[in-house]
């Protein structure tokens, strides 16, 4: 059942449930930040519409820069502005930023600790019919392993805007990577939202027995996992569903007090399995507390185009999937 | 700025000179560094940091500081002898260059040493950081200049010619490009690897006020910054054609003294040649 001190959409489950892209939350995110803080800056590299930058663009137009198709140019300016006592967030698709701007990003702002933050729009696969040129699958896994940089992937527009806010406040280089389409409200306005802290979003019937598996997600295609998790209580398995929304600094302490109930585990993300999540969750419990995992997500292959929920079927991350690997990883608890 | 009277061309010069010595001290000791950009670079490293900037070694975090951007940071040892005699830390630290647990990185990185204002290296990024400094003090309407030493190789580089064009359309005349025109990158002589010529009209093109020095001629570097902070509509880009290794004849013009220290025999020869060059200077003023 949904974790109801998290005050989360009562409306999940219903079939018209909300949809909002969760880039909506960035440009809302970006909005408020700027009517606090006057030394936020945005910059954006020719897409400001689309990663929806421009709401902050026509109200503060004297802290916005239109840098053109240049996101190498878009990170070092920034970085130039981040250590000049400015806090700039820079926006493109996450292919282009953090993909083509990897070696700027890492030295002039994750090196030179420049308090930037880099966001990525258009992240995962459900970017649709544009197809596997402008889908990023690798962009957390280039950001977890840049010391300095912290990672962020929100569920949905709401708690997107939570994390942008959050991002502003806190000191040092962040990244927060969306996705272009709709996708269902997990959360609520009253939903905490604290950076480095995983929320348990879903509890077998009776909290703390027939905690079978833990899937441990992040973004969007945690809606998937809640679908999967009550379908799954029909076959007399209980899940833990924990959005990790912040891959790094992560939550050993809930994950690891999760998995000590459970012991196996399913991994969910639009992205490469190796360098993402997963990756994370697996170095975590190597380290501290060994058990079988299933790691839902792109295995080693780019997308291509077609519709969102095409994709997410043919590459294995709808709610089927997420069923099946944990019946899978079931079998493998000793 | 004070007035650039003789006597004070003179200490710069003397100054300079003092200034590759200990670049060939400082080399030597580290077993590994560049050593033909930065002789090149000691004549306008000292008229910037002993003449036109406003700055305070004592007070690095200074507001109002006037900012240098060095973007090809592989010539920092000029940077780190230059700053140490302008007193920013003790001069015998740069006996650590390069060394485990040292504060004067391979390549400059901020916040380890007192007066460097970025972390640079890689080419091609440090005229965009200059760019985010510039628009900083505009939004914040504050009068300090900032000062970007680029290589004439990085030019290679897509990034650098982004922040050209960028510059350009912005307007940016709080920020002054000083491109050190040495003619030599690691495989070669810059014309051959990638011609950059004409490079005047490159800069033109993208709206851009140019100005061709003798980067060796202190009193030339001097009237161009005057110049450039006199240009309002556009920002300014001294090209100063520099000799790589300058002062020491056998690394003068050579590019295969871009990336490596001279052994114990060599850095003998250079001082002694160098000592020579200082005597010739005060006598040439007296």
């Amino acid at each position: 059942m949904l974790n109801e001190q998290l005050k989360l959409n009562q409306k999940i489950f219903d079939k018209d449930v909300e949809m909002k892209p969760t880039r909506d939350g960035y440009g809302e995110g970006l909005v408020i930040l700027g009517e606090e803080n006057q030394n936020v800056v945005v910059l954006s590299a020719d897409l400001t519409e689309s990663t929806r930058a421009e709401g902050f663009a026509k109200k503060f137009p004297e802290r916005f820069f239109e840098i053109g198709v240049a996101e190498q140019n878009m990170a070092t300016i920034a970085a130039g502005l981040g250590i000049s006592g400015k806090i700039p967030f820079i926006s493109s698709y996450a292919v282009f930023s953090p993909g083509r701007n990897y070696e700027q990003i890492r030295t002039t702002i994750a090196y030179n600790d420049s308090n930037v933050k880099i966001a990525g729009a258009h992240a995962g696969i459900s970017v649709g019919p544009d197809g596997a040129t402008h889908q990023a699958t690798e962009d957390m896994a280039i950001m977890r392993v840049i010391p300095n940089m912290k990672v962020i992937c929100p569920c949905d527009s709401i708690e997107t805007r939570k994390a942008i806010i959050a991002a502003g406040k806190m000191w040092g280089p962040v990244y927060v990577r969306f996705g272009r389409e709709k996708s269902p409200i997990i959360t609520t306005n009253e939903t905490p939202f604290i950076p480095g802290k995983a929320e348990i979003l879903w509890n077998p019937p009776i909290d703390g027995k027939k905690a079978d598996v833990a899937i441990i997600g992040c973004g969007m295609l945690l809606y998937n996992a809640l679908i999967a998790a009550k379908e799954l209580e029909k076959e007399n398995i209980g899940t833990v569903v924990i959005n990790s929304h912040t891959l790094k600094p992560l939550d050993e302490k809930t994950i690891l007090a999760t998995v000590d109930k459970t012991k196996a585990v399913v991994t969910v993300e639009e992205h490469q399995v190796a360098g993402g999540l997963g990756s994370a969750i697996a170095e975590l419990l190597a380290k501290k507390l060994p058990a079988p995992i299933e790691f839902i997500g792109m295995q080693n292959t780019f997308g291509e185009s077609g519709k969102p929920n095409e994709l997410i079927q043919k590459y294995s991350m709808d709610v089927e999937s997420i069923k099946n690997a944990v019946r899978k990883v079931l079998k493998r608890k000793r | 700025m004070s007035e650039l009277h003789d006597k004070k061309i003179e200490y710069l010069e003397v100054t300079a000179n003092r200034i590759r010595e200990l670049i060939i001290d400082t080399l030597l000791e580290a077993g590994s560094g560049h050593s033909a950009g930065p002789l090149g670079m000691a004549d306008i490293f000292t008229a910037l940091y002993f003449h036109v900037l406003n700055h305070n070694p004592k007070k690095p975090q200074w507001l109002d500081r006037d900012r240098v951007v060095l973007s090809n940071g592989h010539i920092c040892p000029v940077q780190y002898v230059t700053l140490a005699l302008a007193g920013y830390f003790p001069v015998e630290e740069l006996k650590t260059l390069r060394k485990l647990n040292t504060r004067l990185q391979g390549h400059p990185h901020r916040g380890a040493l007192p007066g460097v204002e970025t972390t640079s290296g890689p080419l091609g990024s440090g005229l965009s950081q200059a760019i985010g400094m510039a628009l900083a003090a505009k939004l914040d309407k504050k009068k300090y200049r900032i000062y970007c030493i680029a290589s004439d190789g990085e030019h290679d580089e897509g990034n650098f010619w982004e922040a050209v064009m960028f510059a350009g359309k912005n307007k940016l005349n709080n920020l002054t490009l000083i491109v050190d025109r040495n003619n030599i990158q690691i495989d070669g002589y810059t014309e051959d690897i990638m011609p950059l010529e004409p490079f005047r009209e490159k800069y033109e093109a993208f709206r851009w006020n140019v100005l061709t020095i003798d980067g060796h001629n202190i009193r030339d570097f001097v009237d161009a910054i005057n110049e450039a902070k006199a240009i309002y509509e556009k920002p300014t880009v001294v090209i100063a054609h520099t000799i790589p290794g300058k002062g020491v004849s056998f690394m003068e013009g050579d590019y295969v003294w871009h990336g490596k220290p001279p052994n114990k025999e060599e850095a003998k020869k250079a001082l002694s040649e160098l000592r020579t060059l200082g005597r010739r200077i005060e006598s040439e003023h007296q």
